[in-house]
């Protein structure tokens, strides 16, 4: 790995802006994510924003499950993201749907939507319904050690 | 050899100031909200960051002006640095008019992201430009205006007996007119210097006078389509804002910076005092509506601006 390689991803750990996509969440998991920038957590003491625009952003947060009518915004959110950028599926119906699973409106898990528009996609998962902010910062940290 | 030497160190100076003051905003605006805040690298993990990321232009987006918007903004807040560096430097680098040269150089953040916007096909960019726009037919005015006491002062510097001048628009003319006490402390250099404050919190772009971008609205306005590298362009020219609009209003009305004996101590004091009120308005005021802050400006900063230069003529 060539240093510029090396500064790029310094660059690209300590400073993660967010951009949040609510596919058909129930809310329960935007409101822990709201958590995350109070100052009992204070996420930007990590370099974490919450970014206005995709094109900003180097993470997408993903809720819900993927119901037909988002699955082609998410997409279209990915499309339009910035590159290199990660996509965190948050809660139990983000990574497998959850009790929605045989639901009508279900319109593939998040991972398989996002693939679909791009193969080699960087996909972490975080559960809980909804996960405790604890969890979520421990996810993207461990998500960023990957890298 | 000694202009190039200058022009570097003014912009690699500012840029370094630059991220640090932006480091400290953000440090005060967590402190204030009882948070911890982010670490003393973070302006610059954000820069590094967008730079080595991908540049994404939409169909609807015009290429050109697109793209060179943020590279025309950061020239200029350059040239208006190498400027200011250099009269604070060597007073003798000061040429006639330098007063007006950076009074256009420091328009240009803000018609480069009104051209930025309006090539970058967004709807929200579009709004955001002709916020931009109001933003600055509302501050320019006064923040002219509001030079007259310090040019005047220069005036009477320069005058003898058989050569009167009404005023210099000279820097170096400026800074020598303050040896003996700045021009703010004149009641008209004061007014004049509240005036001036008002529109640097409008020119960095801040609360309450975001409204361009106003991210809760907006979603970004003027630099919601910017990615990449041209973000980064625009992130850093509004860091070295950050800096180089103070060090403007301490040469022009607070005595210029100087390093030896107590300006060692005086200049930066100046410096914190006039970002601590930046950072205070900010976080202590709620976003304007855009009509509210052309009426703040053109009623009450204009008439404001108007007394004073009127006041220095029997100062």
């Amino acid at each position: 790995m060539s240093v510029l390689d090396k500064v790029k991803l310094w660059g690209l750990k300590k400073s993660p802006w967010v951009y949040h996509v609510n596919t058909g969440a129930c809310n329960n998991c935007d409101i822990e994510v709201l958590e995350l920038l109070t100052p009992r957590f204070d996420v930007e003491r990590l370099g974490v924003l919450l970014a206005c625009s995709p094109r900003h952003a180097d993470a997408l947060l993903v809720t819900g499950i993927c119901t037909r009518q988002a699955r082609p915004r998410l997409q279209e959110i990915y499309r339009q993201t910035a590159k290199p950028c990660l996509v965190v599926c948050l809660g139990a119906c983000a990574c497998t749907a959850g009790i929605f699973h045989d639901a009508w409106h279900f319109a593939g898990p998040v991972d398989e939507v996002i693939r679909e528009v791009d193969p080699d996609a960087k996909i972490i998962y975080i559960p809980g319904c909804p996960p405790k902010p604890e969890a979520m910062i421990a996810g993207i940290a461990k998500a960023l050690q990957d890298l | 050899m000694q202009t190039i030497l200058i022009v570097v160190a003014a912009v690699l100076g500012s840029i370094v100031l630059g991220l640090l003051f932006s480091w400290v905003d953000r440090l005060v605006t967590a402190r204030i909200q009882w948070r911890k805040g982010p670490p003393v690298y973070q302006p610059l993990a954000d820069i590094v960051k967008l730079l080595g990321k991908e540049t994404v232009v939409s169909e609807s987006a015009s290429l050109w002006p697109f793209l060179l918007a943020p590279v025309l903004g950061f020239a200029g807040v350059c040239a208006a640095a190498a400027i200011l560096w250099a009269v604070a430097i060597n007073p003798d680098a000061s040429f006639v008019g330098d007063l007006i040269v950076v009074i256009y150089f420091l328009t240009f953040p803000s018609l480069v992201l009104i051209l930025g916007a309006s090539a970058s096909g967004n709807p929200y960019g579009a709004v955001g430009a002709g916020r931009e726009m109001k933003l600055v037919i509302g501050y320019e005015l006064p923040f002219v205006l509001a030079m007259v006491p310090a040019i005047v002062a220069a005036g009477r510097a320069l005058s003898r007996p058989g050569f009167e001048l009404a005023g210099s628009f000279k820097l170096s003319a400026i800074l020598q007119a303050q040896q003996n006490g700045a021009v703010a402390g004149s009641l008209a250099g004061f007014l004049a210097l509240l005036c001036a404050m008002a529109v640097m919190q409008a020119k960095l772009g801040v609360v309450p006078f975001d409204q361009p971008e106003a991210e809760t609205e907006l979603t970004g306005g003027v630099i919601l389509e910017y990615s990449g590298p041209a973000l980064a362009m625009i992130k850093l020219m509004r860091a070295m804002l950050l800096f180089v609009l103070p060090l403007f209003i301490i040469t022009v009305f607070w005595g210029g910076v100087s390093l030896r004996g107590w300006g060692l101590l005086a200049t930066p004091l100046k410096v914190v005092v006039l970002l601590v009120v930046v950072v205070l308005m900010r976080n202590t005021n709620p976003r304007l509506r855009i009509e509210q802050a052309m009426k703040f400006f053109w009623f009450i900063v204009t008439p404001v601006a108007v007394i004073a230069s009127v006041l220095s003529a029997y100062a």
